[in-house]
């Protein structure tokens, strides 16, 4: 988990300082005053805090990040049939490869990543991933691999592997990526 | 280059009001980022007619206060402007009550934005109604250059409760995300869309932005750490908090209506489950227990209900529950695909999002008798959130196969696509009144 995670926060606050609003009579109906001081009856406020309580401070994130090495010539990648989260036989090898050296070196640790298509709703499809996440951590689970060497995640929708709106696309993008740190 | 408008003018009687039909002009000559585009569809509508003739001052002003009063009105879909042509006025002129009706209004707002020596900006407002030729008050709004759209946005506040007895939402702000290449930004924008400022820049995807009750914080899904963790933002100082980062996926946040506590979606047990977390930290409390997925929990405004969305039942599902959990209450039976529940202030009302054919599309259901409606007629919609007087649904959809952000009236009569920061948009949610 070697990344480097830096928070630019640039405070650019326009504060707007309202003195008291003119009393300018407009005729003889009266005029609320929605200045400072003076807020109307509608509730609204001043105009020093709506100016203040409007402001917006940006926030900017940098992500570096790295993948440590795993298994060399173990794919890391496993893809599964549409609203499937069954590990297919072809598969199975590759799992296989990953447990034995996570057995073997215990100190090493995995994010397996789940991810779906792009069709449906971004929430649901983050527990649908998740489900595929937590199938292959089950498979590595049964092959020996102890908890707290893996954490399944999910992505959702959010990182296909391929754009598009293909039925190639929405395949390469239903998939979990074993990713060591 | 300031909001460019484009409604055409009505010209029609009064009597002819519910046969106004969409009425539209081309967006291909407005700038990209200035796109105001109200649409008007449906019939046996009443709009109110309404006279808002520029303001005096405002070809010399930053922003055409007048047009921006214009197009929130428009979007409520509870007014339509008439002509105003050739009717000058401002807040200080006697109503000309007789050209008003001849034109077909209902009421006139008239005004005027004045520079200040300060550098600020008086504007001011006079509201008449035509009917009986009497004056119904006025405002006065100084404010800085950069506020004054705001002061329109409150101008047509003032217009809109005045005339309707409801409270208006157009200076409420709404968040939405963009995505461009591969940067994410998280904006706080006004209800139209436009005056966008940043609250979060970001490599990895941010989704699920939820306002918290007072407006003053937003908490979402991050991916800056290479797996969904929910923080919460104060908006006006950036200052963020982690509120949970559990082993595995962390989402769906959404706040309790008195903002003491969240709910949201963790796997720190295996699955994904809904969980109570409280605002200051501490230990989460599950509230679903079941090997399905539980997810997209929400508040119902009076706290009693938790809605969420399971696929308890082999497809998902909207669910109801106590706020401390226990057996849910299936809320949705039509369709096999249910999901993104909101639920209106009021309590009448649930807006979601359930697929028919291959096509997602917006419903609203009453409550009250359990009848849905779909209220668009786009397939690509998503994550719906409601005005804070719940007369309208903001939601992101597909339009020419771009992502925009949409408003639609509960009778899916007036739809309007909002402007907004360029690239993808997405994830919007509509923050509440604030003081």
């Amino acid at each position: 988990m070697k990344r480097i995670l830096s928070i630019l926060s640039v405070l650019t606050l326009s504060f707007v300082l309202a003195a008291c609003g003119s009393s300018v009579k407009l005729s003889d109906v009266p005029v609320e005053d929605r200045s400072a001081g003076a807020a109307g009856a509608g509730g609204a406020a001043g105009a020093d805090s709506q100016a203040s309580g409007r402001g917006v401070a940006p926030v900017e994130i940098s992500t570096t990040d790295t993948t440590a090495a795993g298994p060399v010539g173990a794919a890391r990648v496993i893809y599964f049939d549409y609203d499937s989260f069954t590990i297919k036989p072809e598969f199975q090898g590759a799992i296989e490869v990953h447990a034995r050296f996570l057995t073997t070196n215990k100190n090493r640790k995995i994010a397996i990543e789940g991810h779906t298509d792009e069709r449906g709703g971004r929430e649901y499809n983050l527990a649908l991933g998740q489900k595929r996440s937590e199938a292959v951590r089950r498979s590595l689970s049964l092959l020996g691999v102890a908890e707290t060497q893996v954490e399944a995640v999910s992505f959702g929708e959010e990182k296909p592997s391929m754009s598009g709106a293909t039925e190639d696309a929405f395949a390469k993008n239903r998939r979990a990526e074993i990713n060591y740190r | 280059m300031i909001n460019e408008f484009s409604i055409a003018n009505i010209q029609r009687r009064r009597a002819l009001k519910a046969l106004s039909l969409a009425t539209l002009s081309s967006l291909s000559t407005l700038p990209a980022l200035a796109q105001f585009r109200v649409e008007v569809s449906g019939i046996g509508m009443t709009q109110l007619p309404i006279g808002l003739p520029t303001f005096k001052g405002e070809a010399q002003a930053p922003q055409k206060i007048s047009t921006i009063v214009k197009a929130d009105l428009e979007r409520s879909g509870m007014f339509r402007s008439v002509d105003a042509a050739g009717l000058l006025a401002d807040e200080t002129t006697q109503l000309d009550a007789s050209a008003w009706r001849q034109r077909g209004a209902d009421s006139v707002a008239t005004g005027s934005i004045t520079p200040l020596a300060d550098g600020r900006f008086d504007v001011r407002v006079r509201l008449w109604d035509v009917v009986r030729s009497q004056d119904l008050g006025g405002q006065s709004h100084v404010v800085s250059a950069a506020d004054l759209r705001l002061a329109a946005h409150r101008v047509a506040d003032f217009i809109y409760e005045k005339i309707t007895g409801e409270k208006g939402i157009f200076a409420t702000r709404i968040a939405y995300v963009t995505k461009t290449a591969q940067r994410f930004n998280l904006w706080v924008a006004d209800s139209d869309g436009e005056n966008a400022q940043s609250a979060l820049t970001s490599p990895e995807p941010i989704i699920s932005p939820s306002w918290s009750p007072t407006g003053a914080q937003l908490a979402y899904v991050s991916f800056e750490s290479r797996k969904p963790v929910i923080y919460a933002h104060d908006v006006s100082t950036g200052k963020r908090r982690l509120l949970a980062n559990f082993k595995g996926s962390n989402s769906a946040p959404a706040w309790s209506p008195d903002g003491r506590q969240l709910v949201a979606t963790l796997s720190r047990d295996g699955g994904s489950q809904i969980f109570a977390i409280d605002v200051n930290g501490g230990e989460p409390r599950r509230l679903t227990q079941s090997s399905s997925i539980d997810t997209e929990p929400t508040y119902s405004p009076d706290g009693k209900s938790i809605y969420f969305v399971s696929d308890r039942g082999g497809a998902p599902q909207i669910y109801k529950m106590a706020p401390s959990g226990g057996s849910p209450q299936r809320v949705t039976f039509t369709g096999s695909y249910n999901i993104s529940p909101a639920l209106s202030h009021d309590g009448r009302w649930m807006a979601y999002i359930s697929r028919v054919g291959g096509a997602f599309k917006l419903h609203l259901m009453e409550l009250a008798n359990g009848v849905s409606t779909a209220i668009t007629d786009t397939s690509a919609d998503e994550n719906p959130s409601f005005s804070p007087n719940s007369r309208l649904v903001l939601y992101a959809t597909q339009q020419q196969g771009r992502e925009a952000l949409m408003t639609t009236t509960l009778d899916g009569k007036i739809k309007a696509r909002l402007s907004g920061a360029s690239g993808d948009i997405r994830e919007p949610d509509w923050g509440p009144f604030q003081r």
